[in-house]
């Protein structure tokens, strides 16, 4: 019983964070979208998380470079140790954490934010203003998200390739050039187009659930807790199950 | 004009509108008053069209609420005002942003013209010279003012006040009351006070409609509310708890 009434929970969660995006293409259609507003949005969820997104790129970076040496170094293949690095950044681990890190930092803070404004009544307030909350709380939140989450991608990736070539050329004493020359023969084009197709999907995602999650949140403190906690998990395990699914997809459109 | 058919709405099994009738016409000041949980706020909010009713009808000027969706629900909105209880100020604007906000959507006016209007609503409502300040710098009194000059900037026809004297010591309280009356004259609005402040109610009510239970119990000028003979009416007016309630 109690899973059937989770699963009925679950499907409408899902229906409703349906409408709350059609709401927003329709809003977008219609010229809603203020430009400041989308600006101010990028100057925080991008901007503003490039410190985590860089640190988090270059110790990825670093420590596969590190391990993927130490096993490829027992069979005299160290010169191949950036391939796997540069490839796996691309299309996995750059949009993947560069999600996770965004997830955490960024759908806290909107879930939280929105909360806040509806318990507060200024949700209630600007719907008072003739002002509709999807113009002007969910939709600079969720082109923001979409145009920055590729932006801290590229970041991320071309920061771990630097670090783990770093670590890989100077502190493990592989040969520079030909590691390059295995870089390159390895990786190709579609595998940052595969990445960054991934990056959109998780930016426009986060910033939808951590939206839906806010406008939705309970009464009190309480309420605002809940919805930050629960933005963060569901945004989270959604970029790790649809990164699954999107891998088959993307793999399909970009053939490497 | 504003007319409320047979308006019900229950939150699971509590129902909190049972039937609630009354007409109230483009000028008039209307105090709706009652006993906390009584179901007043709720009753506001289905007048400007924030919650919807389960059954009845909400008309505006010949527009029936509960038939339009949100985006033309907006246009009915721009005339009406409303003051939260907790005024909800936008945190993250100051005092000019936040009373400027539906100028600025609207980008009709220049700079210079909405500044303009700015300081003229905030001299209306004895703030001059706050604009730059946030909402967590001001007073309980203050933040109400500043909630009040953000709903006549665009001049509505209908003020709504949510329990604007609540929380307020009696100064303030008196302050709001006067500024309430002075906004209605200058501004020619019809004017709707929910509130359960017996003072305010003398002062600023025309008329007053007593809610109990979900529905509306009494109505009539303050002068018959106040001499009413009525026990629950009574008690309610001088603050008197029923016997009956009380429990040790």
């Amino acid at each position: 019983m109690l899973f059937v009434r989770r699963f009925n929970n679950g499907l409408l969660t899902l229906g409703e964070m349906a409408i709350l995006l059609f709401e927003a293409a329709g809003s977008l259609f219609r010229r809603r979208l203020n430009f400041g507003d989308v600006v101010y949005q990028l100057y925080h969820i991008g901007v503003k998380s490039q410190s985590v997104v860089l640190i988090t790129g270059a110790f990825t970076g670093m420590v596969l470079a590190a391990q993927t040496y130490l096993q490829f170094h027992k069979v005299r293949m160290d010169t191949a140790t950036m391939a796997v690095v540069s490839v796996s950044m691309l299309s996995q681990l750059g949009p993947v954490l560069t999600g996770l890190m965004v997830a955490g930092r960024v759908g806290a803070s909107i879930a939280a934010e929105l909360g806040t404004m509806k318990v507060t009544e200024q949700i209630d307030a600007l719907r008072t203003l003739a002002t509709h909350p999807v113009d002007y709380l969910v939709l600079p939140r969720l082109v923001a998200g979409t145009i920055a989450l590729p932006l801290l991608t590229s970041e991320a990736i071309a920061i771990g390739i630097g670090a783990g070539y770093y670590t890989t050329t100077s502190l493990l004493g592989v040969d520079p050039a030909y590691t390059w020359e295995w870089v390159l023969k390895y990786t190709v084009p579609n595998h940052l187009y595969g990445g960054l197709t991934k990056a959109t999907f998780f930016g426009t995602a986060i910033a939808l659930i951590a939206c839906y999650k806010g406008l939705h949140c309970g009464e009190g403190a309480e309420g605002v807790g809940r919805a930050t906690t629960e933005a963060v998990v569901i945004a989270s395990i959604t970029i790790l199950i649809s990164n699954f699914f999107l891998t088959l997809f993307v793999g399909r459109i970009f053939e490497p | 004009m504003i007319e409320v058919r047979d308006l019900k709405k229950s939150f699971g099994a509590q129902k909190v509108l049972d039937g609630v009738n009354f007409r109230i016409e483009q000028g008039d000041s209307v105090v709706i008053i009652g006993r906390s949980g009584c179901g007043k706020s709720v009753l506001l909010k289905h007048l400007i069209g924030l919650i919807r009713p389960d059954s009845g009808e909400v008309i505006i000027d010949d527009e029936h609420l509960n038939t339009l969706d949100e985006r033309r629900l907006l246009e009915v909105r721009r005339k009406f005002g409303m003051l939260f209880q907790s005024a909800a100020l936008f945190d993250s604007l100051n005092v000019a942003e936040n009373i400027s906000f539906v100028l600025r959507r609207e980008r009709s006016l220049s700079e210079k013209e909405i500044a303009e209007r700015v300081e003229e609503v905030l001299e209306m409502v004895e703030l001059p010279g706050t604009q730059k300040k946030k909402p967590s710098e001001l007073s309980g009194g203050m933040r109400k003012r500043v909630g009040l000059a953000r709903a006549i900037i665009y001049k509505p026809e209908i003020l709504l006040y949510d329990e604007p004297t609540t929380g307020l010591d009696p100064v303030v309280s008196d302050s709001i009351d006067q500024l309430i009356i002075r906004v209605r004259e200058q501004l020619k609005i019809t004017t709707v006070v929910v509130t359960h402040d017996t003072r305010s109610m003398r002062r600023v009510g025309q008329r007053i409609l007593m809610m109990v239970s979900g529905k509306i119990y009494a109505a009539g000028p303050p002068e018959e509310i106040f001499s009413s003979q009525d026990p629950v009416v009574h008690r309610f007016v001088n603050g008197i708890s029923d016997p009956k309630e009380m429990t040790l």
